[in-house]
């Protein structure tokens, strides 16, 4: 039986056999870490052609992670998108409240089958991190997240769900002390503990195989939403629109439309505080090809290579880097990216929260701000999927902060309510 | 110009005739300043070192343990270039006539350009260069230029590395073998584990004529003599960058590790 929520090997000849997309990909890693990465390569390739793999991985995304997630319409938020019809693509309501459980549970499954006893992982926002310590929770494995300093201050909730949940979360003060330090941090771990420890990455970057092995793991929501789509709606969406950090949810939501030709794939980068002020994430809007966590794809860097640090007020999205598909994307054409500041995330993120009762995640948000724009460009006819990755719990306190929502902040609230008026916001 | 990768060899096998290990040191580049950078690893060579690495430090060293990041962080803060290397190395090497290779990540060489580097290494009178996160399977077009201009290609081996790939990195490789000791960062260790000299066996049992030198973890003459009794060579980083963090100064330090030098020149003479 083929499974309902599991779609390896998509039709399409990237990666190419040493994991290239293109110009982008490839398996920069150092000597020590060539024999675990080989043995993921093949340890996964042995997964996706094993119908137990599928049946273990069917049954805990109906019956633990509650799929198919919905697709909702949301009419009062598309007033303000010139009318154009708009549907999300419901992952935040996947347990965990994020998209990122859909891999996690995957490689999980996989570290059973290498038997190996521990996992580390990197996470910005904690969403994958909290993904990560729930899927230790339930298989029994050990489990260490790396989390850059500042994202656990900003991120503090997710921080105690994986305590919760039994992992230890080490905050690293290294470097900018946010997802790329993180990682940095992770891949020391893993040199040193490889022979029982397995690097779940939460990304479709890292060396290959794990941009295409993440972003298989991923397929399900885009398949998913086509289907929903054309049930709902009659046809094809004119644009699937995804926010992009690393770029999971993204190519998640993307790559079951790549062949549609019709359907454009539009990505949002965090612009930060505006391109021009150089305090920004927008990797593939401002950066260059270069190498950074084990594959060659666009790098914020500076003239000799050193990569730049990023800013964004999302902690998800706050990374220099890209997946390498994302490149190949953008590239060759198939896919838009455009920048999306936090001003205007959070503004979207209020919108919907006040016309639909969906609070999305502020990586979520920088979406939604990029359906707005693009709704009002295609006008009432115009037809989109957005990926609601991840829900807002996480993200009130910097919200709050943001809005002015704490009793205690009245001043801050008086400020902020200048400054965050939105369009039709009063009616 | 040319590179000096005959220089390097023939200061591999002068040391293998005098019947002992070759001492290679590392001291990134820019730390605590280039000129500060330029009198340690002066001292270095002038202490007993055979041959120095030059570290270009990199924003992100994953290989790196905390010291040598530290070291990195120093010298990127304060401003540090790619010339600024070449510089170290220049000097270095017209004060001393030794073989200095540059070590550093990937990155800075991709996007500096490949050809402009090695042609600015080989003219600094540079030797070769270590790249531990560009694999063998990554390396063909660094390795065309490397060796239009004379510079070594030195691969690093694991103990995590299956017999098959030992045999693909040393066919590739030139100058000599790095032995990482253990599987982990660098950093100084209490132990150099039996698995290093598991490693160099394995590795000459490729049938290899280049040196293998050993490093990682290697911090004092007594861990240079062990090590010396299995391996061409032994490579000492972080402990060097230590004795220079430690010190109160940078004359003390400059002092500092020109002792070590000396010390660690023993031990691999056996005199530990």
């Amino acid at each position: 039986m083929p499974s309902d929520f599991f779609f390896p090997d998509p039709t399409g000849q990237v990666p190419s056999v040493e994991g290239y997309f293109g110009a982008f990909g490839g398996k920069f890693i150092p000597e020590a870490l060539v024999a675990a990465v080989d043995e993921v390569a093949v340890e996964y390739d042995k997964a996706k052609h094993d119908p137990e793999f599928a049946r273990e991985l069917d049954d805990l995304m109906v019956n633990y992670t509650g799929r198919p997630s919905s697709l909702t319409e949301v009419p009062r938020f598309a007033e303000h998108a010139g009318g154009a019809r708009i549907f999300l693509k419901r992952e935040d309501l996947n347990h965990t409240g994020s998209h990122k459980i859909n891999n996690v549970l995957g490689q999980a499954l996989l570290t059973k089958r290498m038997g190996k006893t521990r996992v580390i992982a990197e996470t910005g926002a904690g969403q994958h991190g909290v993904a990560t310590a729930t899927a230790c929770a339930l298989f029994g494995l050990d489990c260490t997240i790396y989390m850059g300093e500042i994202d656990t201050q900003r991120q503090a909730l997710n921080v105690a769900r994986m305590r919760m949940l039994g992992a230890e979360v080490i905050a690293v003060k290294s470097g900018s002390r946010t997802l790329k330090d993180a990682i940095n941090e992770a891949f020391r771990d893993w040199v040193a503990n490889v022979d029982h420890t397995h690097y779940l990455f939460g990304t479709v970057a890292g060396p290959h195989p794990f941009p295409a092995m993440v972003r298989d793991f991923h397929r399900v929501i885009g398949v998913e939403a086509r289907r929903q789509i054309l049930e709902r709606a009659g046809r094809l969406p004119d644009a699937a629109i995804a926010c992009v950090g690393g770029g999971s949810n993204a190519i998640g939501l993307f790559h079951a439309f790549i062949p549609d030709e019709g359907v454009r794939l539009i990505g949002c980068e965090p612009a930060g505080h505006g391109i021009e002020t150089g305090e920004h994430a927008a990797t593939l809007t401002a950066g260059e090809p270069g190498i950074l966590h084990g594959s060659r794809s666009y790098v914020l860097q500076d003239d000799e290579g050193q990569i730049t640090e990023p800013y964004s007020i999302s902690a998800g999205l706050d990374y220099p880097g890209i997946g390498p598909e994302h490149s190949y994307l953008k590239d060759s054409g198939r896919g838009e990216y455009r920048a999306v500041t936090d001003d205007a995330a959070m503004q979207a993120l209020r919108l919907l929260s006040r016309t639909e009762g969906i609070i999305p995640a502020i990586e979520s948000a920088h979406a939604l701000a990029g359906a707005l724009e693009v709704g009002r460009e295609l006008g009432k006819d115009g037809l989109i999927v957005v990926n609601l990755s991840g829900r807002g719990d996480k993200d009130m306190d910097t919200a709050a902060r943001y809005f002015g929502l704490y009793d205690t902040d009245a001043e801050v609230a008086a400020d902020a309510a200048d400054t965050a008026e939105i369009e039709g916001d009063a009616k | 110009m040319s590179g000096n990768i005959q220089l390097l060899s023939d200061t591999l096998a002068g040391a293998k005739a005098e019947g002992r290990a070759a001492l290679i040191a590392y001291l990134p580049a820019g730390f605590p300043t280039v000129d500060g950078g330029i009198e340690a690893i002066k001292a270095v060579l002038d202490g007993g070192a055979d041959v120095v690495e030059v570290g270009l430090p990199h924003s992100d060293p994953v290989l790196d343990g905390p010291v040598i990041q530290t070291a990195d962080d120093i010298a990127l803060r304060g401003g540090v270039k790619i010339a600024d290397v070449m510089r170290t190395v220049k000097e270095a090497h017209e004060a001393t006539g030794k073989p200095i290779l540059v070590m550093t990540y990937w990155n800075p060489i991709d996007r500096y350009g490949v050809e402009r580097f090695t042609a600015e290494l080989a003219e600094a009178g540079g030797a070769g260069c270590i790249l531990p996160d560009l694999p063998v399977q990554e390396s063909a077009l660094w390795r065309e230029h490397a060796e239009k201009h004379g510079l070594a290609t030195v691969f690093v081996v694991a103990p995590s590395s299956k017999d098959e790939r030992l045999a693909t990195i040393t066919a590739a490789g030139s100058g000599f073998v790095y032995a990482a000791s253990l599987m982990g960062v660098t950093g100084t260790r209490e132990s150099v584990g039996a698995q290093a000299q598991n490693l160099v066996e394995r590795t000459r049992a490729t049938g290899t004529e280049l040196p293998v030198c050993v490093g990682l973890g290697v911090s004092d003459a007594a861990q240079a003599a062990v090590v010396a009794g299995f391996a061409d060579g032994v490579i000492v980083g972080s402990a060097f960058v230590k004795r220079m963090l430690d010190a109160p100064d940078d004359a003390a330090g400059v002092a500092a590790v020109r002792e070590l030098a000396g010390d660690l020149a023993k031990g691999v003479r056996g005199q530990a």
